[in-house]
């Protein structure tokens, strides 16, 4: 393996009292999806900023291709492309118009129509920025990032407030940067996101790196447990779930009570048992395999959606 | 490097060209409202004083050119806040060619009013001859520059739009009615007078109101262009020195004091001028000299 494309070693960035990062490190290889996984308000969006040289770090290293994105300038930006988190553009800007804008910036830049054409947006090439619809406007952003081929691809929280459908859309032109072998650093806080889209996934939490590997070397952490999520007509103390047969810990959040189970059908059974000699009810019972959210709550007590 | 930052200047000036041609608003403010102004202007005081035309266009072209400074500071600030510009710097663009590009455009878009002005002004009220055009084109050219760089401070220091329109409006009001623009500068008490020479405005509006009544020749009017000039180039610096992209990026309340920093060559020309006493002398000259020039005509239309 060569040198990491990206390249981060202990960032930390305070916002007056607030530390929004506190030593984070990772690495990311040349045609990685690599996601940085966490709730809102890890720290995910000022390391990506930073690695796209739009905040200065208070300390640590960050470089992208071997360059620092602060001191690099033109050439930093001619290798990178990005989907910022918060961003517009001036509304009576037609969809093409943006895109031919942007591409001038560049020296190396692909074809308006061609970008059009596989954003989906060739029918409302003459449409305003104004017109266009939640998910439009982050089909163009997107079509912008690539606009001058980039090296590397920051995508921050692409897919933020879009609904399932469109959202989809987004997946799927994400999986055509990883078949072109992209680099791609993806932020995002659904766990379907991560375990679909990303080749590693970093956790972020509290503005630190808490565990990174595949999305499968990490659910190896909870492998052969079952999250069991029930709701209850009564609340219950959490340890009397925790002692059940077969489940291993019972958090609760948000009047759900979240188990995770080595053996999930003596568990019900137990549970069943406990809620009669309680007279409580069950209202609700879901099951889970094992997936990144598990992962989080194992490491940090909470759910990724706190 | 220079090349790249002159190429992305002339590539963001179409752009916001093309933009401000689809803003309702932005034609209204730069091309209805001076065109109104001048008509309210020569109908009210210019009527039957054929001479007071002239003085009544430089005043006009004055405010014209002023209008500027109102127009760069809400745009840049309305694309700070909406995160326009976060997009921008992202790409190889840099601070320097947005704030050149915002200034540039607006001139070139400046060019055609200041035109519509002159041509109404010589066909619709009979203005008698066409003044200095060379020096009411340079002084265009570099007043609009000048003040366009003021606004580009007033949107570097302040934070939220609402900030922006209490400056501007305190500005702009000083410049419309302590320069000579709206209310001629003769008539003010001697104290006014002087005063009105620390403003970047007054050296706009006393060439302008020369230049267009044909009283002054260009070089004549060099104080007033090194004037403007040197406004520009500090102004333009700071702008840029202060520049910002980010919505939640915060300047502390000292920065503001950079307005007053920007100030300074015209406090330096203040104080000179206030010294000589060359400009205000003129400027009183030139008044009695185009209300001389009524006299008959005015006579005429009395008998």
């Amino acid at each position: 393996m060569g040198e990491p494309i990206i390249q981060v070693e202990g960032l930390y960035k305070n916002y007056g009292a607030v530390a929004a990062l506190r030593g984070v490190s990772f690495a990311v290889e040349e045609g990685e999806v690599f996601g940085l996984l966490g709730p809102n308000g890890a720290g995910k969006t000022t390391t990506v900023e930073i690695l796209e040289g739009m905040r200065t770090a208070d300390k640590g290293l960050a470089r992208v291709g071997g360059l620092d994105p602060l001191k690099s300038g033109t050439e930093f930006k001619e290798k990178i492309g990005a989907v910022l988190q918060s961003t517009s553009l001036p509304d009576k800007l037609r969809v093409k118009e943006a895109i031919e804008l942007f591409a001038q910036f560049y020296q190396r830049h692909a074809d308006t129509d061609e970008l059009l054409h596989r954003f989906q947006l060739d029918e409302k090439r003459d449409a305003f920025y104004s017109q266009l619809s939640g998910g439009q406007k982050q089909r163009l952003a997107l079509a912008m990032a690539l606009v001058n081929d980039p090296q590397v691809v920051f995508l921050d929280e692409p897919t933020a407030g879009l609904d399932p459908q469109v959202r989809r859309e987004i997946y799927a032109i994400i999986e055509e940067l990883k078949r072109e072998k992209k680099t791609v650093l993806l932020t995002t806080h659904y766990i379907e996101e991560a375990e679909r889209l990303c080749d590693r996934v970093a956790i972020v939490d509290y503005g630190r790196v808490i565990a990174t590997g595949t999305p499968r070397e990490l659910k190896q952490r909870s492998a052969g447990m079952t999250r069991i999520e029930v709701r209850l007509a009564r609340p219950v103390a959490v340890e009397s779930l925790a002692r059940l047969d077969g489940v291993a810990d019972c958090r609760e959040f948000d009047h759900t009570y979240v188990m995770h189970s080595t053996h999930a059908p003596q568990s019900i059974v137990a549970l069943v048992k406990y809620l009669e000699a309680q007279n409580n009810e069950l209202q609700s019972l879901e099951m889970f395999s094992p997936s990144l959210e598990d992962v989080f709550i194992e490491l940090t007590g909470r759910r990724l959606r706190e | 490097m220079i090349a790249r930052a002159l190429r992305n200047t002339c590539i963001l000036t179409k752009v916001r060209i093309r933009l401000a041609m689809r803003n309702k608003t932005f034609l209204f403010f730069s091309l209805v409202m001076p065109l109104a102004f001048l008509f309210f202007f020569a109908l009210v005081f210019g009527r039957g004083q054929a001479g007071w035309i002239s003085y009544i266009l430089g005043s006009v072209l004055t405010l014209t050119v002023m209008g500027s400074f109102w127009g760069l500071s809400v745009q840049l600030v309305t694309f700070r806040e909406q995160g326009i510009l976060r997009r921008f710097r992202i790409a190889p663009v840099g601070a320097g060619s947005m704030l050149a590009s915002s200034i540039l455009s607006n001139y070139l878009m400046l060019l055609p009013t200041v035109a519509i002005e002159l041509l109404v002004c010589r066909w619709a009220f009979h203005l008698r001859a066409w003044g200095n055009l060379w020096a009411i084109f340079w002084l265009a050219t570099i007043g609009s520059a000048t003040f366009s760089a003021f606004g580009l401070i007033v949107a570097s220091v302040t934070n939220t739009m609402q900030e922006t329109q209490v400056i501007n409006q305190l500005i702009w009001t000083a410049f419309l009615f302590l320069s000579g623009a709206s209310v001629p500068l003769a008539i003010f008490p001697h104290w006014i007078q002087g005063a009105a020479l620390f403003m970047p405005a007054t050296y706009l509006a006393t060439g302008m109101q020369a230049a267009a009544s044909g009283i002054a020749s260009s070089s004549e009017l060099v104080s007033d262009f090194v004037a403007l000039a040197i406004g520009l180039l500090v102004a333009f610096e700071i702008s840029r020195q202060l520049f910002r992209w980010e919505p939640e990026e915060k300047v502390p309340g000292r920065a503001k004091l950079w307005v007053l920093a920007a100030m300074i060559p015209f406090l330096a020309f203040g104080i000179y001028e206030n010294a000589t006493g060359t400009r205000l002398e003129q400027v009183r000259r030139n008044f009695i000299q185009l209300s001389n020039r009524d006299v008959p005509a005015q006579r005429a239309t009395t008998r």
